[in-house]
Formats: C-alpha cells, sequence, structure tokens
C-alpha cells in the first residue's frame, strides 16, 4: 500500500466528533491526502459549515491519529478550496448517519428549498409523511422533523 | 491585470464590511438565544448567530494573509469608529418583528453579495463565498417564510411587520453605501459595486415584499455612515459586552 492510501485508511478510523459512527473520510471533508516520504502526512480538511465547531477537534483527531500510526511531519490544513456539500457523503456515511439516528440528506443538485426538506424519510419508521419542523436543529448541520407515522420527533442531516 | 495599492485597499475595505456586518449582527443575533418566542425560533437565530460569525472568522483569516492584524485582534480590540459595518445590524433586536425585518433585508443583500464574489478575481474570497452561498440559502428561506406568514397573521402581525419595514429600509439601502474604491474594485473584476449590488436587491425585496402585501417605501433617502465608521450610540456598548472575557486576560487560551 503506497503512504496516501496508508493515511486515508488511517482517516477511516477517525470518526466525527459529533457523529461517532461516521468517519471523517465518509462525510466527504477529507478532500486532500499527499505524502512525500514515508513518515510524511499531508491532510487537507474542508469544513462542513464555516461556522463549524468541531473543526479544530477534528484537526486534532485527525493530527493524533497520525502520530499514533508513526508519522513524524504531519501537516493538517483547512481549507475552502474545495466547497463541501452533503452530496460527497459516501454511501458508508449516509447509511452511518442512519445508524447513529439521523435521516441522511436527500440528495441535490445544488438547487435546495424548504420541500426538499419536507419529504425527508423517517430514520425510525420509514414512512415519508413526515413534517420539517424547523430547517435549523441543535447544530449546523441537523434539521428537526417530526413524523406523523410513528409519532416520533427525529433530526435529519440536512442537504447543503 | 496588476493589482495596484488601491485595489488591495478597496480589497480591504470590501472584506472588512462584509466581516464586520457578519460579527455584529451575528451577536446580535445570538442575543435571542433563550429568549425566542417559541423553541424553535431560538434555535433558528442562534443557529443563524454561528453561522455568521463562523464565516466572519473566514474572512478576518483573508484580511489576516493580507497583512491585517490577527482574526482575535481585529474582532475585539478595535472601537467603534474602526468598524465598516452598516448600522441597520448594529441595532438592538428589538420586538421580534424588528429582528425578522432587518434579517429578511440582511440576508438578502448577503445572499446576492455572496453570489456576485463567486466570480471575484480574487480567489480566496471566491472560494469562501461559493460556500457561504449554500450556508445562506438557509437563512434567506427562513426570512421569506415569517415575513410571509406574518403579513396573513393578524392585523397587528401585518401592522406591526410594515412599520418595521417603513422604519429599517432606509437603513437597509444604507447596506450599499459606496467605498472610496468603487471604480477600483469593478475594473479589475474583484466586485460588481455597491450600485449594482443595491440593484440586484431591489428586484429581489421589492417584488417579494408586494406578493406578500406589504408596501416598500421606494423613495426613502438612504442613511449612510456605518461603512465610514460613523455609528449610532449603539454599537459601543455592543463591543464592550462582546470583549467582555477577552478584556479580562487576552492571553488566555481556549
Amino acid at each position: 500500500m503506497d503512504t496516501s492510501a496508508r493515511i486515508k485508511a488511517i482517516l477511516e478510523t477517525v470518526m466525527d466528533p459529533e457523529i461517532p459512527t461516521i468517519s471523517l473520510v465518509d462525510l466527504g471533508i477529507v478532500t486532500k491526502i499527499k505524502s512525500r516520504a514515508a513518515q510524511h502526512a499531508y491532510v487537507q480538511l474542508t469544513p462542513t459549515f464555516s461556522g463549524c465547531p468541531a473543526l479544530r477537534v477534528m484537526e486534532e483527531l485527525v493530527r493524533d491519529a497520525l502520530t499514533d500510526a508513526g508519522f513524524q511531519e504531519i501537516e493538517v490544513e483547512t481549507s475552502f478550496e474545495t466547497q463541501w456539500n452533503t452530496n460527497l457523503i459516501s454511501e458508508k456515511g449516509r447509511a452511518a448517519l442512519l445508524k447513529h439516528g439521523l435521516a441522511p440528506p436527500v440528495k441535490h443538485e445544488g438547487y435546495i428549498e424548504l420541500d426538499v426538506l419536507s419529504d425527508t424519510p423517517c430514520p425510525l419508521c420509514n414512512s415519508r409523511n413526515t413534517t420539517l419542523q424547523s430547517p435549523f436543529g441543535p447544530t449546523l448541520c441537523r434539521s428537526l422533523h417530526y413524523c406523523n407515522n410513528c409519532r416520533n420527533a427525529f433530526e435529519g442531516f440536512k442537504p447543503i | 491585470m496588476e493589482f495596484t495599492e488601491k485595489h488591495v485597499e478597496g480589497l480591504k475595505d470590501l472584506l472588512y464590511r462584509m466581516a464586520d456586518d457578519l460579527l455584529i449582527l451575528g451577536h446580535r443575533n445570538s442575543e435571542w438565544t433563550g429568549l425566542g418566542p417559541i423553541l424553535e425560533e431560538d434555535i433558528a437565530f442562534s443557529s443563524m448567530a454561528q453561522d455568521k460569525v463562523g464565516q466572519s472568522l473566514a474572512l478576518y483569516e483573508i484580511l489576516h494573509e493580507l497583512g491585517e492584524s490577527d482574526p482575535d485582534t481585529v474582532a475585539f480590540t478595535r472601537n467603534d469608529f474602526q468598524f465598516h459595518n452598516c448600522q441597520m445590524v448594529e441595532f438592538p433586536i428589538g420586538e421580534y418583528d424588528f429582528s425578522l425585518v432587518r434579517h429578511f433585508f440582511y440576508d438578502h443583500a448577503d445572499a446576492l453579495r455572496f453570489e456576485a464574489l463567486t466570480e471575484t478575481v480574487f480567489e480566496p474570497l471566491q472560494m469562501v463565498t461559493k460556500k457561504f452561498k449554500g450556508e445562506i440559502k438557509y437563512h434567506t428561506m427562513h426570512a421569506n417564510s415569517w415575513l410571509k406568514q406574518l403579513a396573513h397573521g393578524s392585523e397587528e402581525s401585518k401592522i406591526r411587520m410594515q412599520q418595521s419595514i417603513n422604519e429599517l429600509f432606509p437603513y437597509a439601502l444604507g447596506m450599499f453605501e459606496p467605498s472610496d474604491y468603487e471604480q477600483e474594485l469593478m475594473e479589475s473584476g474583484l466586485f460588481i459595486g455597491e450600485a449594482a449590488l443595491q440593484q440586484r436587491w431591489l428586484d429581489v425585496v421589492v417584488p417579494t415584499l408586494e406578493s406578500y402585501g406589504y408596501t416598500v417605501p421606494t423613495d426613502a433617502a438612504p442613511l449612510f455612515g456605518g461603512r465610514k465608521g460613523v455609528h449610532t450610540e449603539h454599537l459601543q456598548p455592543l463591543l464592550d459586552e462582546m470583549t467582555e472575557v477577552f478584556r479580562i486576560d487576552p492571553s488566555a487560551e481556549w
């Protein structure tokens, strides 16, 4: 395995600090991996939201994981060069969100209206008979919904 | 084209306008935390506050790369006359109608500003505004849904919203106060200029409000000053409160 592939494999074990079922790779925020020597790792991350407070924690988690794996020269950089959107979440990542009880984001073509969010299936019973309560939830990446079928409140990972 | 010193000054002025608006309005929005009329609204204003402060940080970081002080120093150690925000964002939150109308006017302007800047020749700003554009969509959707709902709520809700529209409109026009560098910004492809932005904003805001049944005082004269450091009596107390913890121990680690 070349070094870049090794770095990626390590990052697949680094979990989101707020949603511990999804790795940073599956979340789609790892935008560049480079290595110019066996002990050198460069990782570029992109923020999910500009105001996401977990970003600094994520940088630290990446640094720690690479240190534990024996890398000596580690560069972790956050950049807006690639703008994250929820279509970048992998299929595995979408399943991981569901496992955490969060409705995965609706896939979109860059054009989002509130109607799109009203269509979010319930992560508990799969019903589409749900109501969007607010596009703003407990964290910037989540929206609040109510399932009219199983009568549970639930959260969705909101499309962006 | 080669950037002259005046182009860079114009660019910095533009970045300060945007970042200061976001920081100050972000702070005001956060004042609804714990006080919103319903829980969802409390969360909405708190989330928008978080977005705005996050966006201001990204812009202060670009300014830092252009040679300005680091973001904390810039945000926490200036006095009111050094801020480039428009006056509209510094007013206290007032009643909910006032905050909603300000939110509507401001966020539509920002959405259009970000959209325009996705085509700026200055790449760092192009990258962040492409990001902000996705985030602000939720702010304008939120503003629209409340402006619409309260136009058809009760007699009182409609009257109060209309009063806030009348009161805030001249200040909203103040968002587009021309800078000293309009020519430089436009000729270099850095920005379309405040006049063009204002026109785009009017083209969105006026028909939207009219479709909800409000009237728009389009003949009102703009109230300028904020962009040149002239502020109301409300900004300095806000800064004093915002910087209180920082001033106790500026070297504290977080």
